[in-house]
């Protein structure tokens, strides 16, 4: 992976996809961690599809459903964090793929699945997580953090 | 364009050893950003602050709300256990045994067998986490054998166990209520019969002193409702109402936005009936073993006009006025019980009515659709009820106030009127919404408190009913038979006693009088008797 040349202008664009995906996970943790009291308690029970028995499962259970709710919104808060500043290049975007994954799962866009917390837009299998996901495994393919980030440093301090 | 560019190379020349300058820029150069968000995060939090307070200032709700998080009051340190007679075990009378912690077996197989399929069933678990009373069932009364066994059954569950579990002492049967209240062994009595044998039990019960919990509406005629309040205020028994509508908990917090005046003069208030399915519309189903050997007709009449032996008229009972108040002591009250709990308006000064029998014309006498105004001239307000038993559209209790509007159900909302006075500036200075609304109130989330996050908005308007964790789930029922049970105990107040019991039933009465006569009537309160206009 740190073979990769990337022209100018492929580098502004993959440092600024990282970096807006980064800043959408990271507020979304944020806005968690400054709500008391926030819980994953509806959108869990309102899950649909194949999975939901697994999400309602969760929710139902008070001491798992505080774990998830801890995993939830530091992961969300870490992972963004991790992509904005490019650090722990590959950990990070595997975390922002495996709960992209579950909030997909937990809510697929079926034909016949109304959900209490209504879309901003119109879905049909593909939705914005789906997308963003697979926007995260783009940039897993395409790293950009050893050249524009953190991981730099870190790097050259391992080369030393 | 260049197709390589070294800087972007980690693998540059320039820093075979040493950490270049460039290094550290290339490395750091997003950090920022990473500020940014989190002053952005704090500079909105602080913005969201600043509107929340300013609002609550606006509402004098700063400091915190009056009414305390509704908890459930310990059992008062009386060990003995109180003896409780039901009369009437059908439908509602099992419901409120299941209540006091007597539920008939199959529930709980059934429960039981649901729970296997679907986690989410946790109906067992909450029925056996509700409080003990410390009642026994000692006697049991009913004219129809089927429900004096059902009864019977649901009376020895004291263990709340499903068919196979332990039993205790089943309770005496009666076939005669008069027999059950000479019994020296009940301390209560539990009433849940036709509307037309309220008053005479209620009476006979507190005349042996006997204190009674009675189903609503309180009875059928205006000139027995005083009969019954002489009755129990004569014998000083403790007497509740069954309108559990009184232990929910979003009910204190509207009468704490009354009393806080936020709703600026009150004029209209509109409450709705609408059901759309047989047993909405007292179409009850008719259970195979009714025939004349299993019932005790005559007694099933009781003082009502006489008529032959009908399984239809003994099941389907509120649909004739013979024994029935119709949708204004049936349904209405349940409406007019809350706009009494959180305004306390009393007895209206004055009724109209229009309606009648639009859809179910199956020899009934009661309408299935009906439209009842009342006034209220000392508070200068309409009461408007509106009902139809032909359609299920949701239709929430609304107060409609000068500086706004208060919708109340499980959940409770109160937006601004647009062209309130009072909050002209705050709806300005985008303090206050008017969108969406400016105080919400959801079950199980303790405190009265301003709107935070549009998922509470959505929530809080389909008044979705879910356990927090740390909440509890209670059927109001149980709590309104506790707070019974535990006034007899203690002399703790019961919240729907005899004078909320009297209001109910005349502001039924006048409407239903009103229906039926096709009048105006107005309301004497010196000779305790309607009058036409």
């Amino acid at each position: 992976m740190s073979k990769n040349n990337y022209s100018a202008v492929q580098m502004v664009f993959l440092v600024a996809l990282r970096i807006s995906i980064g800043w959408h996970l990271m507020y979304e943790g944020i806005t968690k961690v400054l709500q008391p009291g926030w819980s994953s308690y509806g959108y869990l029970m309102d899950s649909k599809g194949w999975f939901s028995g697994f999400f309602i499962n969760m929710a139902s259970n008070p001491n798992l459903l505080s774990i998830v709710d801890f995993l939830n919104v530091w992961g969300l808060t870490l992972v963004g964090f991790a992509m904005i500043v490019g650090i722990f290049s590959r950990l990070a975007k595997i975390g922002a793929m495996i709960m992209l994954l579950f909030y997909f799962v937990a809510h697929p866009p079926l034909m016949m699945a109304d959900y209490l917390f209504p879309g901003e837009g119109s879905y049909l299998w593909v939705n914005k997580n789906l997308i963003e996901l697979l926007a995260v495994a783009v940039l897993y393919f395409f790293p950009t953090e050893h050249i524009v980030g953190i991981d730099r440093l870190i790097k050259q301090f391992r080369k030393k | 364009m260049e197709t390589t560019d070294n800087n972007n190379n980690i693998n540059s020349e320039n820093t075979p050893r040493g950490i270049g300058r460039r290094d550290v820029l290339k490395s750091l150069i997003t950090l920022p950003v990473a500020g940014a968000l989190v002053y952005g995060a704090f500079r909105k939090k602080q913005l969201e602050h600043y509107k929340h307070n300013e609002l609550l200032k606006t509402l004098s709700l700063d400091k915190g709300s009056e009414t305390p998080a509704a908890y459930i009051n310990e059992t008062p340190g009386d060990s003995t256990t109180l003896r409780v007679g039901v009369i009437g075990t059908g439908g509602r009378g099992l419901y409120l045994m299941r209540s006091m912690g007597f539920i008939q077996p199959k529930w709980i197989d059934e429960w039981t067998e649901s729970a296997k399929t679907n986690k989410q069933d946790n109906r067992v678990e909450i029925y056996r986490q509700m409080d003990n009373l410390n009642v026994e069932i000692t006697a049991i009364c009913d004219i129809f054998t089927v429900h004096r066994d059902a009864g019977l059954e649901a009376s020895t569950n004291i263990h709340r166990e499903g068919s196979n579990g332990q039993k205790g002492k089943p309770a005496r049967v009666y076939k005669n209520y008069k027999e059950l209240l000479a019994a020296d062994d009940i301390d209560a009595v539990v009433i849940a019969t036709p509307d037309h044998w309220h008053a005479q039990m209620v009476i006979d019960a507190a005349n042996a002193g006997k204190h009674v919990y009675v189903e609503k509406p309180l009875s059928l005629t205006v000139a027995e409702t005083y009969e019954i309040e002489k009755a129990v205020k004569e014998n000083n028994i403790v007497f509740q109402l069954g309108h559990q509508n009184r232990q929910i908990e979003s009910h204190e917090k509207a009468k704490e936005v009354i009393r806080k005046n936020l709703l600026g003069k009150i004029t209209l208030v509109e409450t709705f009936t609408n059901r759309n399915s047989p047993s909405g519309a007292w179409v009850y189903d008719i259970h195979p073993d009714t025939n004349p050997q299993n019932v005790d007709w005559q007694q099933f009449l009781g003082t009502a006009p006489d008529h032959p032996f009908s399984a239809e008229r003994f099941h389907r009972w509120r649909c004739w006025w013979d024994y029935s108040t119709g949708l204004t002591g049936d349904l209405f009250t349940h409406e007019y019980d809350v706009i009494n709990q959180v305004m306390n308006v009393g007895i209206p000064d004055a009724a109209t009515a229009s309606g009648g029998i639009y859809y179910f014309k199956d020899g009934r006498t009661v309408p299935d659709v009906l439209h009842v105004s009342y006034e209220f001239q000392k508070l200068d307000l309409n009461l408007l009820y509106s009902a139809t038993l032909a359609n299920s559209q949701h239709r929430a209790k609304t107060f409609f106030g000068s500086d706004g509007y208060m919708v109340l159900d499980n959940s409770l909302m109160v937006y601004a009127d647009r062209e309130s006075n009072r909050y002209r500036e705050a709806i300005q200075d985008g303090v206050i919404p008017t969108d969406s609304p400016m105080i919400t109130h959801v079950p199980g989330k303790g405190g009265i408190d301003a709107i935070s996050s549009p998922t509470e908005q959505y929530f809080a308007q389909r008044g979705l009913l879910y356990t927090y964790r740390g909440g509890k789930q209670v059927d109001t029922a149980h709590l309104h038979i506790k707070e019974w049970i535990d006034s007899i105990r203690n002399g703790t107040p019961v919240s729907c006693g005899i004078k909320e019991a009297v209001d109910e039933a005349i502001t039924a009465h006048m409407g239903t009088i009103a229906y039926r006569n096709n009048k105006k009537v107005f309301w004497d309160n010196n000779k305790k008797d309607v009058e036409f206009g």
